[in-house]
C-alpha cells in the first residue's frame, strides 16, 4: 500500500473550506450583487485601493484565495471520480484539479504579492 | 497472512447490481451532496473574481469604475446570485459538518455539538459584519 | 369483515433458475404490532415457504435482518408496516453486496475489512496478570462508547455511496470501529491502524455524503468518527513531516 499525500492535499481543502465558509459570502454579496443593485454604496476608488494594497490585506487575501483554489480542487477531484464515475483517470484528475490550483495560486501571488 | 481488502471472489451464481453513472439522482440526499460538493466550482470562481479585482484596483480608478460596471450587467449578476447561493450552502454545510470534526473538551465536560455549530455561526456573522462595515463605512 | 393488508414486494433472486432478480408481491395482514421481518417470517410460514432471508434477535441487537425497505436500509425487526401504509413496500437485499439468494447477501467483504482495522484492543506487551486489570475512567469511556454500540449490521455500507462505487473502500463501519479502539486509553495500536487507513482505501476515501450516521440504528454516527480520524490522521502526516525534515 502506497504512503499517501491526502493528508496533505485534505489539510489544504479543510483550510480553505473553513476560511471560504467564513469571508466568501460577505465578500460575494457585498462586491458583486449589493454594489451593482445599488443598495450600498461601495468605499471610494481611494479608500479601497489603500485597504486592499496594505501589506497585511495582501497576504490574507492571498491565503484566501489560494486555498480556496485548493478547496475546489480536492472537493471537484472527488466530485469527478464519484458524481461521474470517472476513478480509472485517477491520475490524470488528480495532475488537472491540484495542478490548476497552484498555476492559480501562482498567479494570485504575481498580481497580489 | 492478511486478507487483502477491496478484492471478492469470482462466484458466477451472485447477483451484482451495477451501478449507473448517475446514481446520486435518485435520492435527494445524494443530490444535495453533490451540489455541496459542486459548491467548490463558485468558491474557485469567487477566487478568481478577487485576483480580477485586485487587478483593476491596481490599474487605477478608471478600471476600477469599468469592472463595477461590468458588475451590473444582467448576465454578471444572475450568475453572481446564483454563485452567492451556492457559497452560503457551503457555509451552512460547513458549520452543520463543524462539530463532527472537532471535538472540544474542557475538563470533564464536552462541548455539546450544537454550541460547536453555534460557535461557527457566531464567527461567521462577526466576520461578516466586520466586512459589511468596513465596506459601507469606508 | 375481512382482515386489513398490505402488498410486500419482495425482490427474489434465485439463482437456479438463471435470471435477472424480479419482485415477486405477496399480501400480508397489516397489523399494528407487525413489523416487516414479521411481515417476511409470515410469508415464509404461511404462503410461499422458499423466500430466503436472514434474522435472528427480532430485537436490534444481531445486526442480521437488514434490507432495503423502499430504498432505504433498515432493521427489519424494527421497521413497522404501519409506517409504510398503505403500502405496497418494497423489500431488497441491503445495496452494495452481493447477492445469494433473495435477501440474503455475500459479506465476507465487510468481515475482512474489519478485520483489517484491527478492532480488539492491540498492546505492544502483554501486562502479567500479577499487575492487575486496566483501569479506565467514566470519563475516558466515554470518548468511545457511542463507537461500541455498533451490530455490524451493515446497513451504513448501503448507505455509503462511495463503498457502493469503490468496493476497496474500507467503510463505515469498520472505521469507526477503528476509531472505537484508537480513543480507547488501554489501546496501543494506533500506528498499526493508522499506517493500514491513511490512504486511499481508507479515510481519505470518504467524502463525508454523512448517510453512514443517518442509517445507523444505534446512533453510531460512523460520519463523525471518520472525520475525527482525519484530522487526526492529518496532524500525524504534517508532525511527520516536519520531524523528517528536521533531520
Amino acid at each position: 500500500m502506497k504512503k499517501s499525500n491526502d493528508a496533505f492535499w485534505w489539510t489544504l481543502f479543510g483550510g480553505g473550506g473553513a476560511l471560504t465558509a467564513m469571508f466568501v459570502p460577505a465578500l460575494l454579496f457585498l462586491f458583486t450583487i449589493a454594489t451593482p443593485l445599488g443598495w450600498v454604496e461601495g468605499p471610494s476608488y481611494a479608500n479601497i485601493a489603500w485597504l486592499l494594497m496594505h501589506p497585511l490585506t495582501r497576504i490574507v487575501a492571498f491565503g484566501l484565495i489560494s486555498l480556496s483554489f485548493f478547496h475546489w480542487a480536492h472537493r471537484f477531484r472527488f466530485t469527478l471520480y464519484d458524481g461521474l464515475q470517472l476513478k480509472h483517470l485517477f491520475e490524470l484528475i488528480a495532475v488537472i484539479c491540484y495542478g490548476g490550483a497552484i498555476a492559480g495560486s501562482l498567479v494570485a501571488a504575481y498580481v497580489l504579492l | 497472512m492478511e486478507s487483502k481488502t477491496g478484492y471478492t471472489l469470482h462466484h458466477p451464481k451472485w447477483h451484482r447490481d451495477a451501478k449507473p453513472i448517475f446514481w446520486w439522482v435518485k435520492r435527494w440526499v445524494y443530490i444535495g451532496f453533490i451540489f455541496r460538493e459542486l459548491t467548490s466550482v463558485a468558491v474557485a470562481y469567487s477566487a478568481i473574481l478577487m485576483i480580477i479585482l485586485y487587478r483593476s484596483v491596481q490599474s487605477g480608478p478608471e478600471a476600477y469604475a469599468q469592472m463595477l460596471e461590468c458588475l451590473s450587467h444582467p448576465v454578471m449578476l444572475v450568475i453572481n446570485v446564483l454563485a452567492l447561493g451556492a457559497v452560503l450552502y457551503h457555509s451552512i454545510t460547513w458549520f452543520n459538518l463543524s462539530p463532527k470534526a472537532m471535538v472540544v473538551r474542557l475538563g470533564d465536560w464536552r462541548v455539546p455539538d450544537l454550541m460547536i455549530a453555534g460557535g461557527n455561526y457566531a464567527g461567521w456573522f462577526l466576520i461578516s459584519a466586520v466586512i459589511a462595515a468596513a465596506y459601507i463605512l469606508g | 369483515m375481512a382482515e386489513e393488508t398490505i402488498t410486500i414486494e419482495v425482490l427474489r433472486y434465485l439463482p437456479e433458475n438463471g435470471a435477472e432478480p424480479e419482485f415477486q408481491s405477496y399480501d400480508v395482514p397489516l397489523r399494528s404490532d407487525w413489523v416487516v421481518l414479521d411481515a417476511l417470517n409470515h410469508i415464509k410460514d404461511h404462503i410461499d415457504g422458499t423466500l430466503s432471508y436472514r434474522w435472528s434477535c427480532r430485537m436490534g441487537v444481531c445486526g442480521s435482518c437488514g434490507m432495503m425497505i423502499n430504498g432505504e436500509p433498515v432493521l427489519t425487526c424494527a421497521a413497522f408496516l404501519t409506517k409504510y401504509a398503505p403500502g405496497p413496500i418494497r423489500v431488497e437485499p441491503l445495496a452494495h453486496f452481493p447477492v445469494v439468494r433473495d435477501l440474503v447477501t455475500e459479506v465476507t467483504d465487510f468481515v475482512d475489512k474489519l478485520k483489517h482495522v484491527k478492532p480488539w484492543v492491540v498492546r505492544e506487551e502483554d501486562k502479567p496478570l500479577e499487575e492487575g486489570e486496566f483501569k479506565q475512567t467514566p470519563a475516558e469511556l466515554s470518548d468511545f462508547k457511542s463507537y461500541t454500540m455498533c451490530i455490524n449490521c451493515m446497513l451504513c455500507y448501503s448507505a455509503c455511496p462511495v463503498y457502493g462505487l469503490e468496493p476497496g473502500f474500507a467503510g463505515p463501519a469498520a472505521l469507526a470501529l477503528a476509531q472505537r479502539y484508537n480513543l480507547d486509553n488501554r489501546d496501543e495500536g494506533n500506528d498499526e491502524r493508522m499506517a493500514r487507513l491513511s490512504n486511499d482505501e481508507g479515510i481519505w476515501s470518504c467524502t463525508m455524503v454523512g448517510e453512514c450516521s443517518e442509517a445507523c440504528p444505534k446512533d453510531v454516527d460512523p460520519a463523525g468518527a471518520i472525520q475525527r480520524y482525519k484530522l487526526a490522521g492529518a496532524a500525524e502526516w504534517w508532525k511527520s513531516f516536519i520531524t523528517r525534515k528536521g533531520k
